[in-house]
This record gives structure tokens, sequence and C-alpha cells, in this order.
């Protein structure tokens, strides 16, 4: 991992602060909100793990993750957070980050029959959302 | 004899392991005891009034106490068989805590046997001690402090307002020590100079503060209370009593020096003033780099001193002071360059250590205080901070943490920012250490409020790549390896003791510890006090510490000073050495045996004598003694063996 002053203090980073209005330098690490999340058992980064990319400047990583779409913004890691990081705000901006450029797409006709039978609609609504 | 003999309990920690009352029950048919009782804090004051109800009730002569080490409760047990009628020094101790039931825990039947025995050694001893009255000796109210950074100054500044004299050695040029190179200090950011120099335009001006600077210790006799010092004052080339320090000298010099002051960031006249503020304001000629001395040709200095004041024949001066007490105040060095070859260190010129970040940061520094790299001059847009170079590092540099890198570091990151506002300043650390009053909050708030990126782990290499250093680290929170091509490299290198830490403990006859930091008599109860009576330890000169830290224990230490200078006499213990000079021939054996040089022979009268106040009573010289001449008193030789007997017999 390459680190420079565009990549840790870059527009990436600036646009993300801008979108969460969040300070992820607060974060000092302690993983209490990962200790926490009930979620984790799904995701391939623990919370604390995708704030630690952010903090890095390496945002695209973060955000390929599949932890920020598993994130229920039930706020039980904000409630608990000693240095006031709301993480779910984190995670919605970078699935904001993902969403902005609209360059994915859910097209519902393309879908199996099977699973258009079988998947519950929130997961439909939720799969525009992701993939619109 | 009649003996009473009084066994602890100390709660669960004797009573938990030995069987105290089958101690008592042996102890009390024991030659020569008239009771033997116990308690369960013998320590305490319901303890203590046993003991001299005891004493009273059994017209007792002589007590033995089993208990903890005599370390920690001989004085309080002495002065109460003293407060009943009994010498204290016929009062032992028998440890049967540190040196029974601690170790013999899962014994608990031998603990029994051996703390049965050790009392039984005891009660043999105290047979044979006679009753001794302490020594008094007389107190010279004057101090000697060796070391003129922020703690000598600190310690000299106290005394002396006290109304004592004091006598403060540097063996630079200039006080301030290294506070004097530090640009600002943590965790307020206020300017090193501006706090420090009242301080030392204080102790310049101080009535009661002899100030001798460019000098050193060269050796010292006597004891508590009455010291005589050598000190060497090393030849300046300049009479500093013509000198006006008007810097003319230094303006006309021809000949350039590495400028220690400055880290050797520039070259200095071979003449000069290490900083503007210096005290005192007068300057050095550095005999190696000076045309005169090493050429035998340049006189340029000797020619515009408009008072005459330039010295090339001064020689270095010799005096003696005598002095009651002395602090130690030597502060510290850093790490070697030589040592941290992986960083590049003393190869690359952008790879530099923390005092030299604060030169460059200093307003009186090389650059003026602009962050500038010292290969070119270019404003360094990448700056790493490397922490815990050398420190917690047992297998290349030392196993101790150095304790104010992590609050430094933070310093400077943010001192950087604030003069490189678009640079980015990134710091590897282990751990970030920042216990102290605001100093968690000034970290925090260079990684909150300044972009400081702060990294876990430590960095495996630094190299040269062009026009840039890169950085070979890791980042333990994202489990990733990292490599930044940085401008400069600052490291936080370990704090060791100051070069001659080791010699001057000899000189001094203390002790150090492995690295040559002072040891203190007691880690948490006595910090600075030295293992020598009348010797205290103040700063860095003991072990790492950061100023507020430093100021507080020299201000201890001055109190302690205080408290010595006090007492109308001073009393020492009577347990020391004797000679029979019927026996003594004078072969001066013993003389080579004490460490205390406490033993001297007279050479007209061809014996050994002992110097009481000296003998710190250790034996060394009893048992040299060829023909038995020698005695310690209340540990004579039938003492001893009577004890053996009673373990082994």
């Amino acid at each position: 991992m390459r680190l420079t002053r565009d990549v840790v203090s870059g527009e990436n980073r600036r646009k993300l602060r801008d979108i969460s209005g969040e300070e992820v330098a607060s974060c000092y690490q302690c993983g209490k909100c990962s200790a926490g999340c009930a979620m984790t058992g799904m995701m391939d980064l623990l919370p604390h793990q995708v704030i630690r990319l952010v903090q890095l400047g390496h945002i695209e990583e973060a955000a390929a993750s599949r932890t920020i779409w598993l994130c229920a913004s039930c706020l039980a890691c904000s409630a608990r957070c000693p240095r006031g990081v709301s993480l779910p705000n984190v995670m919605e901006s970078l699935r904001v980050t993902l969403l902005r450029p609209g360059e994915r797409h859910l097209d519902p006709a393309g879908l199996p029959a099977e699973v258009l039978e079988n998947a519950p609609e929130q997961a439909l609504v939720a799969g525009l959302r992701k993939y619109t | 004899m009649r003996t009473g003999v009084f066994v602890c309990w100390c709660g669960l920690n004797i009573g938990g392991v030995v069987d105290v009352p089958r101690v008592v029950e042996e102890i009390s048919h024991y030659p020569g005891v008239a009771r033997a009782v116990d308690y369960r804090y013998m320590c305490s004051d319901p303890g203590q009034q046993l003991i001299k109800d005891v004493i009273r009730e059994e017209r007792l002569d002589s007590v033995v106490i089993a208990a903890c080490s005599p370390g920690m409760h001989e004085a309080t047990f002495q002065s109460v068989a003293a407060s009943a009628g009994v010498n204290p020094y016929r009062c032992e101790i028998a440890n049967i805590r540190e040196q029974c039931s601690w170790p013999h825990q899962n014994e608990p039947g031998e603990a029994t046997r051996k703390a049965i025995e050790l009392i039984q050694a005891a009660i043999e001893k105290v047979r044979g001690d006679e009753a001794l009255s302490a020594l008094s000796i007389p107190v010279t109210r004057r101090a000697l402090i060796i070391g003129a950074g922020i703690a000598g100054m600190q310690a000299a500044l106290d005394i002396a307002e006290a109304g004592h004299e004091v006598v403060l050695v540097e063996r630079l040029p200039h006080i301030g020590g290294h506070m004097a190179q530090l640009s600002e200090t943590f965790p307020t950011l206020d300017c090193s100079q501006c706090i420090l120099t009242p301080k030392t335009s204080e102790v310049g001006r101080h009535p009661r503060i002899k100030l001798l600077t460019n000098s050193e210790v060269e050796s010292i006799s006597g004891y508590v209370g009455n010291f005589t010092v050598r000190i060497r004052r090393k030849a300046t080339y300049v009479n500093w009593d013509l000198c006006t320090g008007c810097g003319l000298c230094t303006e006309k010099c021809p000949s350039r020096a590495s400028s220690t002051f400055e880290r050797g960031l520039v070259k200095e006249p071979a003449i000069s003033i290490a900083f503007p503020q210096a005290v005192p304001h007068k300057p050095v000629i550095s005999a190696e780099a000076c045309g005169h001395f090493t050429k035998g040709k340049c006189g340029v200095c000797e020619k515009v001193c408009p008072v005459g004041a330039i010295d090339y024949q001064q020689q270095d001066a010799l005096f003696e002071e005598k002095v009651g007490a002395i602090v130690v105040a030597t502060g510290y060095d850093l790490h070697p360059k030589a040592k941290v070859g992986e960083y590049g260190y003393g190869v690359y010129p952008d790879v530099i250590d923390g005092l030299e970040f604060e030169r460059l940061n200093s307003a009186s520094g090389p650059t003026q205080g602009q962050i500038r790299r010292p290969s070119d001059g270019k404003v360094p847009k990448e700056v790493v901070f490397i922490q815990c170079v050398g420190s917690r590092d047992q297998e290349n540099g030392y196993p101790y943490c150095s304790k104010i890198c992590c609050m430094y570091t933070a310093k400077h990151a943010r001192l950087y920012k604030h003069k490189v506002s678009d640079g980015q300043p990134y710091v590897f650390y282990m751990d970030i250490r920042a216990g102290g009053k605001g100093y968690e909050e000034f970290v925090q708030h260079a990684t909150e409020e300044e972009g400081v990126l702060y990294l876990r782990g430590r960095v495996a290499r630094v190299f040269q790549d062009g026009d840039a250093l890169v950085v070979f680290g890791v980042d333990t929170l994202s489990g990733k390896k990292v490599e930044i091509r940085a401008d400069m490299v600052v490291l936080a290198t370990a704090i060791v003791p100051a070069s001659g830490a080791k010699e001057l403990a000899r000189v001094l006859k203390t002790a150090t510890d492995q690295y040559g930091f002072f040891s203190e008599a007691h880690p948490k109860l006595r910090p600075v006090e030295s293992l020598t009576r009348g010797i205290y330890i103040a700063g860095c000169a003991q072990a790492p510490k950061d100023i507020p830290d430093t100021v507080t224990q020299a201000g201890s230490a001055a109190a302690k000073v205080l408290a010595l200078f006090s007492a109308e006499r001073l009393s020492h213990s009577p347990a020391v050495a004797a000679v029979d000079e019927e026996l003594c021939s004078g072969c001066g054996v013993c003389v080579e045996a004490c460490a205390y040089d406490a033993r001297t022979l007279d050479t007209r009268r061809r014996v050994a004598v002992v110097n009481d106040v000296l003998c710190e009573g250790c034996g060394a010289c009893a048992v040299a003694c060829p023909n038995g001449a020698t005695r310690q008193k209340n540990a004579s030789r039938s003492q001893v063996f009577s004890m053996i007997d009673a373990v082994v017999g």
C-alpha cells in the first residue's frame, strides 16, 4: 500500500467527509464498534477496518467491501463509540459514493423468474437502490 | 539475658503460611527468652504498645522482632525498644516474611521450621549485641549540583532561595541543558526559551549560586554532610572576567567547527557562544578547530578583542569545594547514530533525530525556524516520524520505554503542520503513551484537527531513491504493508544516560543501573535519594522523563537537601567496624577491601584505622583481615558462629 499526501488527505477523503459529516480521523481504532456489531459474522471487513481504510485514504477499497451493504444502521456502534464517530453515516457515505455515479444498474426484467418469485419485495427494493 | 520475642502475623502474609502459635510455643522455651508473644500487626500502634508493655513487665534487656524485612520497620521497632528503655542496638529483626513466608508459600511446614531457626539465630545475635549509641556528625550547609539543565537549575534555585549556598557545576560552557535546544514544549506549545530564560538568568545572577560552567567534577571524598569536591574548570582560552560578550571575535573568526548545540547541522566559528540567550554569555575557543592551536598561525580574535580577553595560554583550573549534600542532575543523550543502520541514520542527511528537528524548528536554529531539510534546503512535503528507535527494543537497543517520545513526536508533527500546511506528517508508533495532564488530548488533537496520520507498526528500513527516502513500514491496524516516499525522516531515538554517567557514579561511589541511569534508593518511596546518603538524583539522570516530571523531582531533591540542612547534627549508625590495635599488623588488606574509603592506614603507628562516619557496616574489612584484628560491632565472629549453630546445630 503506497501512501502519499494526495491519498491520505486528498479529494476523495474530503468528499467523503462532506457527504458523511463525519471526521474519521477521530477514530483511534479501539474496535468497540466491531465488538458490538450484530452483523460481523457476514462481513468481510470489520466495521473498524472499514474506518481504518478511510483514514488511510483507501476509499475505493473500503467501498468495495460487503460490509457497507450489510450495515443495518442499527446505531449500536455509534451509540457506544468513545470518539463520537457515527459509523452508519460513514457506511452510508461509502454507499453513496458508489451510487452517485449511477454506473450500476439492476434490470428487473433480466432476473430469473425463480428469483423474482421467491425474493422478498424488500430485497428487490434494496437491490434496485444498490444497483441504480 | 532477658530477651523478648515478638512474632508478627502480618495479616496473612506471614500467618497464612507460618504456623505462628507453634513458633511462639517453641521459641518461648529457647534459652534466654523471657517471653514470646504474637500479634496480628506488630507495626500497628497496639502492636507497638504490646512490645513496650512486655519490655516493662518482663524487665527485658533485648528484643527480637520476627516480622518483615529490616528495610521496612527496623527503625520503627528500634525506636519502640528505645522508648521502653532497651538500647535500640539490642533490637534485632528476624525477617520471616521476605525470607520465609513469601518464598515458601507452598511448604508451610518447612516455612514454620525455618521461621523458628531464623528467630533462634536472631536471639543468638542479640545475645552478643553491645549497647551502642548513634554517632553524631556535623553538616556543611552548602550543596553541590552536578548538571545545569532544567533539573539542576530548579534544584539550585530552590536550595538557594531557602538561604543556602549552591555550587552549580556544568560541563558545557552554558547552562540550560537540552531544554535550551528545544523549540516548543508539549502539551502547551509554549516556546522553550521563553519559559527557560527566566530561570537561566535567575541562576546567572543569584547571589547564593556559584556557577561553574565548562567544568567537571573530578573527585569527591567525605560523607554525608561533609563532602570535599574537586572540580576542574576546563580552559576556555577567554578571560571571562574581562570579556563583555560583544561577539566581535565570533564575527571575525576565520575557522569553523561543527556546532554541538546545533547537533552538527551547521558549522560555527571556532570561537563562539552557543546561542543568543546563553548564560553566561561568553565565548569559548574550540582548540580542535582554532587556527591558533591547530596551525599556530591565526590570532584574529586576540587582535579584534577590544578588552584583551583572549588568553591562548589559559590552563585548566582546579577548585576545591566543601559541601554537605550533592544533587546529580546530569541529564541524557540520544541513542547514537551508528546504531540505527536500517534507517540510514548518520548516512542520509535527511534522516534526523528529534533534537535536530527541534533545531530546524527553532527561531535561533540553522534555518531560522523554517522547516527545510538538511540535504538541499527543500521544504519537505512528506515527513515520516518513527517512534521507538532503540527504545523497547531489547535486541538492538534498550528494553525500556523512553517515555517522552510519544509526546514530542506528536508535538513535532503538529509544529510541522503549522509551518507546512500542505505537507503530510506520518507517525509510525507501537503504542501511544500519553499519560499526563493534557497529554492524551494533545495527541488526539494531532490526528483529529491537524491531519497527522498515525500508523501502528515499526518501520523495517529506510533507503534513498533519487530525491526521496523510501520508507518500508506496516500498518498493523489494517494489516497492510506501507510504502512512503518521504522527503525527510525524523527518528525518535532512545533516551540514554549522559555520556560519563557511569564514571561519575564511580566517583560519587553510588550506583547506576546497567544502562547508566542513577539508581534510586527505593523506586516508589525514596525516588530522589541515591543509594549513598547525602547524594540525591533529579531529572533524566535517573530515568527518561519530561520537563514537568523533571522539575517536580528537582524540587523534591531540593526539599531532601533542605531537610538534611535543617538538622543541627546528623546521626550515623554506630554498628561499624572497629580495630583491635594489639592484633593489627598494619598490612592494609582492610583498606583495599573497603568500598567506602572508610579504612586508612596510620603510617606512624602502623595500624589500620576506621573512619566511623564513612563506615557503612558492611563487614568486608572484618572478613578480609588476616589476623582477626578488625571486628564488626554487633556482628562479631562469635555472634555469627552462634547464629550458624542456631540454624544448623
